[in-house]
């Protein structure tokens, strides 16, 4: 333990602690910018220095570790001083368009400008280079507004391994981003959207898709129809000051309700539909990787429901693009359904509907856009929001969020089962996936408590578990004393190491579920600001009380599923499942 | 000569495929192509395993990375304090009279781009420059007529 | 007061009595503590211009349980100016590349880099030519010390030193955060000596002539000889050794053209000194206006009347601000704000109080900026508006 002081109180930290995380667990919060607990860590915003006696110089706190009699101060003359000169350089090279942002009270800067309280602009001067890229489907970029923090650069680089953003040229002339004139459009960009979601002002931002819904549901002639995942309804309560981790599924269902959607539905109705499809896709590999070599089933298969992911996998490996499941995404297939198994009950012309995907995501707005995504000439679904663009619909509508009663899904594709919401977090779609296949096989029910498996669950990068198959049915009796392996990742890093396994030949695994995002998709590219790991887990875990709280908890147990089985696509696998539901992958250059 | 991608793989293996050799390998391929161009970042970066966009980042840091098409002599005149009172402009203005382009342009004919440096450590023998790696000082506008006209005549006499 | 002291020139870095292999191996067969003392009592700073004490440098890096270790020659002589160490490894490289390898067997490395300056390119054949001569030398007396160069590419931000491994390692020369010291975490995160080509040079004379020898020069402080990069308005422009602790009066009388009216002591990184101040000012590490450290690497630029210290002050923003490395907000934009403001002020859009603030910005980026290149800024800015305050005006 080290003994030190900061503003003439004695504390006593662990090795290693930096000043500013001492300060802050002693209740004293020394202001700050670039510095964000542990993701980004480099001192070189230069905010929240402090004095530290017998130092040259001030000493950036969130990188300077406490040393035994360190004796600090962080707000003596020369230190709130200097902030001020430093917060007024970072101004000078801003457009200060607050009022026209997009990040307008909901900025870092701003916070940063009342904690400082700066009454006159001193320096003002030349400005960096000004452009604004909206070359992506899912991404802009808008240089002018970049303070040079780097987050995105640590986010993309060290954190999703991607490496797209990177600080070029030197000195004032410094420029982050992709490379020289390279469009993020026409990058190796996975649309992943953790740049935006750590951008702490408004450079970075999802493309905007709110006008066009909003044109959508002022036409007369359209039947407006929109989907939520299940990552949505456990985080868009922050917009509205609910404590992370509050549930708003009900206020939400009624809030789209009172936007003048015409049919609000449930992705994880899709969800199910996708363990229906998948689970059966992977016992069909499974046999014939066991009774029928010569079909070269390829193993280990791997989940397709995250575009971040597929677009990475596209990029860096395309010649285990067999290993992915040939499922669509769910609210693909929700949108594909949608405008025929749907369109065809209610008798509705299909051009005529425009569906809306409300997603935690930013790559699938890019997804939406893949010449995959279409069927019968029109697209599979029109438009994709996030969580965040959803609350600024809702707060433009002027709807009292809070005070709305709760609403419902509507028939036909809104019934969904617990193994479906927890689709929206890491660990999700292998839990619910082996809900359905464990009992295909056996017969029996999952053996973990509340029908989890608990190395599934959590943060961390890498999760593994194994299922020891014993009395199968008798159509799986090749899986008899079988060991099922099964590995989880969320981040595109993990994503990368699972899959250099595979390439090398050495992966031990059946059954593999990949999401692009840290933590899955309740911590995606579109969710609220901010997202930190204390967040991801109450996320999680409403969540998993969703899932609990349902009185049908397996995916084949969803009688909407079955009647869609029985009235319309056949089996799963079949020929309309295959039109409808199943996709292709494009093998995409490296660089 | 080879082409680009053949002359990368070479000194990638001549120089190793880490992080840490890429240095190096960019200062070969701009010692022999005066540039790096789009390809070549982009080949090295496949060579070496690393995101195009880090290749990018590492060499526009440094000045001597050119990533703009350059001429074959790369003039670069001093431009730091003493070089400047000993009558750096005069010298300039000599080059850009002889060569007709100005600061950061290349000839038409491809042969001469002129750009202005930081100090070269020359300082006792102001002004100074360096064409491609060698050093010319104690310059006047004669004497940098001189300079270049040598190397007027040396371009055509290897044609 | 040092009123009267004469220049006192001296002569250990450019003689060359051929003795390298002699020195070599006496100071192989010494045990490291050893030469580490010594080098402490000969009280030697660092020449590039922190002087930090080498003696206390190569001690903790010696201390550090570690297999790999590395010696770095710093050549990245980039600070305006400043030209001795190009003709230090002209002249006599041998002796640098003996006093690498002294530190080598004191530190325990296997490995030296020269991290040679691109600009410097026309010195690698010679180099090379005494690196191979050296290693074939090596070879005879079975020590193992691998030495190459490494080449710069333009960037004065690489001299310093965390920079410096960052470009070694094949990125950005961007500075990292100190603590970790390079003695700890330095280049590839292995304990690292790094030290410039001159204070190698230096360390070469001690072990030929014993610490006495070398402290017996100079002054309180400021022990030993340096190079001093003489350059500017000058009837003698050169490098010259001379003893540390001399008054810029007798500098000037020296090598002044009769016309003096400033000298920048330092580079642009130092300060500058107008001529009612040369009595008062002493060159070395505890000088009255030279601050703490010694004028970065020796650098002395003398200006007679005929020179605007505007153009002088304009001239060394424009190296800052296109060196800077842009990675610390204070340095970045701080550089461009101060050389805009000027040039505002010089063409009457901002009005003479804009000066005061823009001296405070300055007095920011000395206590908040990440690196050397942003604190040292201050210096020649503040020291050139308090002097010549008419000439940023009119």
């Amino acid at each position: 333990m080290i003994n030190l002081t900061i503003n003439n109180r004695a504390i006593q930290v662990e090795e290693g602690t930096t000043i500013f995380e001492a300060a802050k667990n002693h209740n004293i919060l020394i202001p700050h910018f670039c510095y964000m607990e542990n993701v980004h860590q480099i001192g070189s915003c230069r905010v929240c220095v402090v004095e530290v006696e017998g130092a040259k110089t001030l000493m950036a706190s969130c990188v300077t570790a406490a040393t035994e009699g360190m004796i600090v101060n962080t707000n003596t003359e020369r230190v709130r001083n200097v902030r001020k000169v430093i917060f007024e350089l970072m101004l000078s090279d801003h457009p200060k368009e607050c009022l026209s942002c997009w990040r307008n009270q909901n900025c870092e800067l701003q916070e940063l400008g009342n904690l400082i309280q700066l009454h006159e602009f001193r320096y003002e001067g030349a400005k960096s280079k000004d452009i604004i890229d909206s070359s992506s489907p899912s991404i802009v970029r808008d240089s002018s507004k970049c303070i040079l923090c780097r987050r995105c650069v640590t986010v993309c680089n060290e954190i999703q391994g991607v490496g797209l953003m990177n600080p070029h040229h030197r000195g004032f002339s410094t420029f982050i981003g992709p490379s020289e004139d390279e469009l993020l459009g026409e990058s190796i960009c996975t649309n992943c959207g953790q740049c935006v979601l750590v951008c702490p002002v408004g450079a970075l931002k999802e493309k905007d898709s709110t006008s066009v819904v909003w044109e959508a549901l002022y036409d007369k002639t359209k039947t407006v129809v929109v989907q939520t995942a299940p990552a949505v309804r456990a985080a868009l309560g922050e917009i509205f000051l609910y404590e992370p981790g509050t549930l708003v599924t009900g206020k939400m269902a009624a809030a789209l309700h009172n936007l003048g959607f015409d049919y609000v539905f449930d992705t994880n109705f899709a969800a199910d539909l996708t363990i229906m499809e998948e689970g059966s896709e992977f016992l069909e590999r499974v046999k014939n990787a066991f009774t029928s070599p010569e079909k070269n089933a390829v193993l280990p298969m791997i989940t397709s429901c995250s575009p971040g992911w597929i677009k990475f996998v596209e990029h860096r490996f395309p010649e285990q693009l067999a290993n992915l499941s040939s499922c669509k995404s769910p609210h693909m297939m929700l949108g594909a359904l949608t405008k025929s198994y749907f369109a065809e009950k209610m008798n509705i012309d299909p051009a005529s509907l425009f569906v809306v995907s409300v997603m935690p995501c930013t790559a699938k707005k890019f997804e939406i856009t893949r010449p995959e995504m279409f069927s019968g000439g029109l697209a599979d679904v029109d438009a994709v929001i996030t969580t965040r663009e959803l609350g600024r619909m809702i707060k433009d509508a002027g709807i009292d969020f809070r005070n709305l009663t709760d609403g419902t899904f509507d028939s036909p594709l809104g019934l969904s089962t617990g193994a479906a919401d927890i689709f929206g977090t890491t660990g999700g779609v292998m839990e619910a996936a082996l809900r359905t296949v464990h009992e295909l096989v056996t017969g029996r029910e999952l053996p973990g408590l509340n029908l989890h498996i608990q190395p599934l669950s959590g943060l961390s990068r890498i999760k593994t578990a194994e299922l020891k198959i014993e009395n199968p049915l008798p159509d799986f009796s090749f899986l008899d004393g079988i060991t099922v392996k099964v590995a989880v990742t969320s981040g595109l890093k993990g994503a990368a190491e699972l899959l250099e396994e595979i390439k090398n030949g050495t992966s031990p695994y059946h059954f593999i579920e990949i999401m692009g995002c840290p933590g899955g998709c309740i911590s995606g590219g579109g969710q609220p600001r901010p997202v930190n790991d204390a967040i991801r887990t109450l996320r999680l875990e409403a969540i998993y009380r969703e899932d609990e709280g349902k009185l049908l908890r397996k995916s084949h147990e969803n009688e909407d599923i079955m009647l869609l089985y029985r009235d319309f696509l056949g089996a799963p696998l079949g020929h309309k499942s295959h039109e409808l539901l199943h996709t292709v992958y494009t093998p995409r250059s490296k660089n | 000569m080879y082409p680009v991608s053949e002359l990368i793989k070479n000194l990638a293996d001549q120089h190793g495929r880490n992080r840490h050799n890429l240095l190096p390998i960019l200062q070969g391929v701009v010692e022999q192509e005066k540039y790096l161009s789009e390809y070549s970042m982009i080949e090295i970066a496949r060579e070496l395993d690393l995101p195009a966009s880090e290749v990018y980042g590492t060499a526009t840091f440094y000045s001597f990375l050119e990533y703009k098409k350059m001429g074959k002599y790369i003039i670069r005149v001093c431009k730091t304090i003493t070089c400047s009172m000993k009558g750096k402009n005069q010298v300039l203005k000599a080059i850009e009279d002889m060569l007709k382009i100005s600061v950061g342009e290349t000839t038409p004919d491809g042969n001469f781009s002129l750009l202005q440096t930081n100090c070269l450590g020359l300082c006792h023998k102001a002004p100074a420059m360096l064409i491609n790696y060698d050093v010319f000082t104690d310059l006047t506008p004669e004497k940098v007529r001189e300079i270049l006209s040598s190397y007027i005549k040396k371009k055509v006499k290897e044609e | 007061m040092t009123f009267g002291y004469q220049l006192k020139r001296a002569d250990f870095i450019f003689k060359n009595e051929n003795d390298w292999k002699e020195i070599l191996r006496n100071n192989l067969s010494r045990p490291p503590h050893e030469v580490i003392n010594e080098l402490i009592s000969s009280e030697l700073k660092g020449r590039g211009g922190a002087g930090f004490p080498t003696g206390l440098k190569w001690k903790l890096t010696a201390e550090v349980v570690e297999k790999t270790k590395y010696v770095i020659c710093n050549a990245d002589e980039g600070e305006p100016g400043t030209f001795k160490d190009r003709e230090i490894l002209t002249k006599v490289p041998l002796k640098v590349l003996t006093a690498m390898t002294v530190c080598a067997h004191v530190i325990g490395a296997k490995e030296g880099y020269i991290y040679l300056r691109g600009e410097y390119f026309f010195l690698q054949p010679e180099l090379n030519m005494a690196i191979k001569e050296f290693e074939d030398y090596c070879r005879e007396i079975n020590f193992e010390f691998k030495i190459r160069i490494f080449m710069g590419s333009g960037a004065y931000i690489c001299g310093e030193e965390t920079a410096l491994f960052e470009s070694m390692e094949g990125k950005r020369g961007e500075p990292r955060n100190k603590p970790p010291f390079p003695s700890t975490y330095g280049y590839m995160g292995k304990p690292t000596v790094i030290n410039n080509v001159e204070t190698l040079a230096h360390t070469f004379t001690i072990f030929k002539y014993g610490a006495k020898r070398f402290y017996d020069l100079g002054v309180q402080y400021s022990r030993g000889s340096k190079l001093f990069s003489v350059s500017g308005d000058t009837p003698k422009p050169g490098i010259y050794e001379l003893e540390l602790g001399m008054s810029l009066v007798d500098f000037v009388e020296e090598f002044g053209d009769g016309d003096t009216k400033a000298v920048q002591v330092g580079g642009a990184s130092g300060f500058l000194v107008p001529r009612k101040r040369f009595v008062e000012t002493t060159i070395g590490f505890q000088g009255k206006l030279t601050g703490i450290s010694l004028p970065t690497g020796g650098s002395m630029m003398l200006f007679n009347s005929s020179r605007s210290m505007y153009n002088v002050l304009d001239n060394y923003l424009e190296f800052f601000r296109e060196e800077s490395c842009g990675q610390c907000t204070p340095c970045r934009v701080g550089c461009q704000q101060l050389l805009n403001g000027i040039k505002a002020v010089k063409r009457g859009e901002k009005n003479a109080q804009y000066l005061e603030k823009l001296l405070r910005l300055t007095e920011t980026m000395q206590f908040t900026a990440k690196c050397g290149l942003g604190q040292s800024v201050a210096n020649s800015f503040s020291s050139i508006v308090e002097n010549f305050r008419e000439e940023m005006i009119y």
